[in-house]
């Protein structure tokens, strides 16, 4: 299974003559090996995207390359892209060694050579002694990990994932996540998945594509996303996020955002955007802190206490009553604040703000 | 009143099916059977001389053999044109299916002896058929369409057609149409992929389809006979004519008998194959 990379080439998608671009001129370059996750709400068009990538679907422009072969005029199963589908899709009336060995057989295998592929896949997928259970006697998790060797079976350089954990319970979940991750290390093979759990994005893929109405946002590595959002959007969906407005002063000593009647805070590097003028600035709730009233930073209320296990979330009312969320470690948390104290909230030091145009 | 009081009066909401079903369906049935015991039209001795004179007797034999073969002929014809028209209904856009849905269900809105006269129309000596394939010079006299088994058969089959397409439509419906993309991807074509996934899965609905046309084309007495004419003869009309004609009630009610229990042994058969693969379907 010699993986490749996938490049996608401003791929664009809509539905009848001037309908609503589903997908909008995309542009993406997956390497060899790489694990990435399409990322985005419903109807963003991510899965759109894959069912173009694996040939179900032909794009209304653009150009996508597997490798080095442009694969827009070939059918899916020339396309050495493998698809597992989000309800798995297993012909309910074969039994797990003949769905496994579908594809091979469909391709001309003979008995004996589809009987040794289906012997290793089942150990890969750790499905032995299941070989005769028919899809229906198997768990959610079986299920996925028959539906994966079985398009694993076709040796795709590939390998597509429609929502992979969709359909599991919590508690699966995490265990076939890491499944998945390992049998993708020990493949080495390209693979491209689809979901709407940052969670799960974050933690699995190698690079993290957000998507937004058909159009990508940001393709980058889960800290960088998580970090340096590139758009307002990627902000406050990955994560949780402060939105503030204000305006941006240069005073000769640095960078403030004037937040009008509620304060302003000072910020040591400003980014993506730096003019002067109105903008919108993300806070992420564990770059601020809680100080004493009267001191430095934007003076608040304390409205709500959330304990979340590890930290502590503090749901906080500004001076004109917008609200605004700060995240403390258990320990600093300690001191307590009540709801009613009135504090002040300001930035750690070194905290990232990211900085957009309105 | 409790759950369990509730639960224990509910077998009540049976009663009236069971009394029609007693009244009607049950009791005639005894009926039917204890007047083919009798030996003769005067219905003196019991026995069951009217079952051993059907079974030694070649020409009820081949009467009954005549219908079962028509009502088989009928179900192979109407599966081989309604599996098509269903599977382009399931893959019809949602208009579209509307159109056919309407199409499919029209010979069930109308009568099955106006439907029997319009076939009359369409294949008798001066009929549709015949009057075109003479003005095209095509023909040198009339050809004789009506009163043969085949024109029965087709006639059979146009207005069975529902019974067969309602129950296939339901079974395609239900195939998870990722399951063929599956297969696609996975490198089948798309023949490979029907006979793999499509047809073994749509097979309840099939039987169901085959069963319902098998069962209803053996006892078409009015198109048989209107099609068929006086020189085919089949056991509905077989039975009228003993009946009726000739007073004859105890043979009638033994070939009610045997026409029943053969097309019953045939839907049991098909019921139970039905059933072996309904398992791996909806298990």
């Amino acid at each position: 299974m010699a993986s490749l990379g996938v490049v996608l080439d401003r791929v664009s998608h809509w539905y009848g003559r001037s309908g609503t671009r589903v997908v909008d001129a995309v542009s993406l370059a997956i390497q060899p090996g790489e694990l990435i996750a399409l990322l985005g709400p419903s109807g963003c068009g991510k899965t759109t995207l894959l069912k173009i990538v694996s040939g179900l679907l032909e794009q209304s422009e653009g150009r996508v390359s597997i490798g080095e072969q442009v694969v827009d005029a070939l059918p899916p199963n020339e396309r050495g892209a493998g698809i597992v589908f989000q309800n798995y899709a297993l012909f309910p009336h074969m039994n797990v060694a003949a769905n496994i060995g579908y594809g091979l057989r469909a391709r001309g295998a003979d008995r004996a050579a589809t009987d040794a592929v289906v012997r290793r896949m089942v150990k890969l997928v750790r499905m032995e002694n299941l070989e005769a259970r028919y899809p229906r006697e198997l768990s959610g998790g079986q299920q996925q990990r028959v539906a994966l060797a079985r398009t694993l079976a076709v040796g795709p350089s590939v390998l597509l994932l429609d929502e992979p954990f969709g359909a599991l319970d919590k508690s699966l979940r995490l265990d076939m996540q890491i499944e998945v991750k390992r049998l993708q290390r020990a493949l080495g093979i390209t693979t491209i998945m689809v979901t709407h759990d940052q969670a799960e994005a974050l933690s699995m893929a190698d690079r993290v594509a957000v998507m937004n109405q058909g159009r990508l946002e940001q393709f980058a590595a889960p800290e960088e996303i998580y970090d340096t959002p590139a758009t307002p959007f990627v902000a406050e969906f990955i994560g949780t996020t402060n939105l503030l407005r204000g305006s941006l002063r240069f005073d000769g000593a640095g960078f403030r955002v004037e937040l009008g009647s509620r304060g302003s805070l000072a910020l040591a590097e400003v980014r993506p955007w730096s003019r002067e003028g109105s903008v919108l600035a993300v806070v992420r709730p564990e770059h601020l802190r809680i100080g004493p009233a009267q001191g430095e930073g934007l003076p608040a209320t304390v409205r709500m206490v959330l304990p979340q296990g590890p930290f502590v979330i503090y749901e906080l009312s500004l001076a004109d009553g917008e609200p605004i969320k700060v995240s403390l470690g258990r320990a600093e948390a300690a001191q307590r604040h009540a709801p009613g104290d009135v504090v002040c909230v300001a930035l750690r030091p070194g905290a990232r703000v990211q900085v957009f145009e309105p | 009143m409790s759950r369990t009081a509730r639960r224990a009066r509910e077998w009540q909401l049976a009663v009236p099916l069971t009394l029609f079903f007693t009244a009607f369906v049950f009791v005639p049935l005894g009926l039917l059977a204890f007047v083919s015991a009798y030996g003769e039209p005067e219905m003196r001795t019991l026995g069951i001389s009217q079952y051993t004179g059907f079974f030694t007797d070649a020409f009820r034999l081949n009467v009954l053999a005549q219908t079962l073969w028509l009502a088989l002929r009928t179900t192979v014809l109407t599966l081989l044109i309604g599996y098509p028209l269903a599977y382009l209904y399931t893959l019809s856009p949602r208009w579209l299916q509307r159109v056919l849905l309407l199409l499919i269900v029209l010979p069930l809105l109308t009568s099955v002896v106006v439907r029997t006269f319009a076939w009359i129309v369409i294949l008798g000596r001066e009929g549709i058929i015949n009057s075109m394939l003479l003005a095209l010079g095509w023909i040198d006299g009339p050809l004789t369409l009506l009163f043969t088994p085949t024109a029965v058969v087709f006639a059979l089959a146009q207005i069975e057609m529902p019974l067969m397409v309602l129950p296939l439509i339901t079974a395609l419906s239900n195939i998870d149409p990722n399951l063929r993309q599956a297969s696609e991807v996975l490198g089948a074509g798309k023949w490979r992929t029907f006979f793999t996934v499509t047809l073994p899965l749509s097979i309840p609905g099939l039987l169901a389809g085959c069963l319902l046309v098998f069962a209803t084309a053996a006892g078409a007495f009015v198109t048989q006979t209107l099609i068929g004419g006086g020189r085919l003869l089949f056991m509905p009309y077989y039975i009228y004519q003993q009946a009726i004609q000739v007073n004859n009630f105890p043979l009638a009610a033994a070939l009610a008998t045997i026409l029943l229990v053969s097309v019953l042994t045939v839907v049991m058969v098909l019921n139970a194959l039905g059933r072996s693969s309904r398992g791996f379907i909806h298990g």
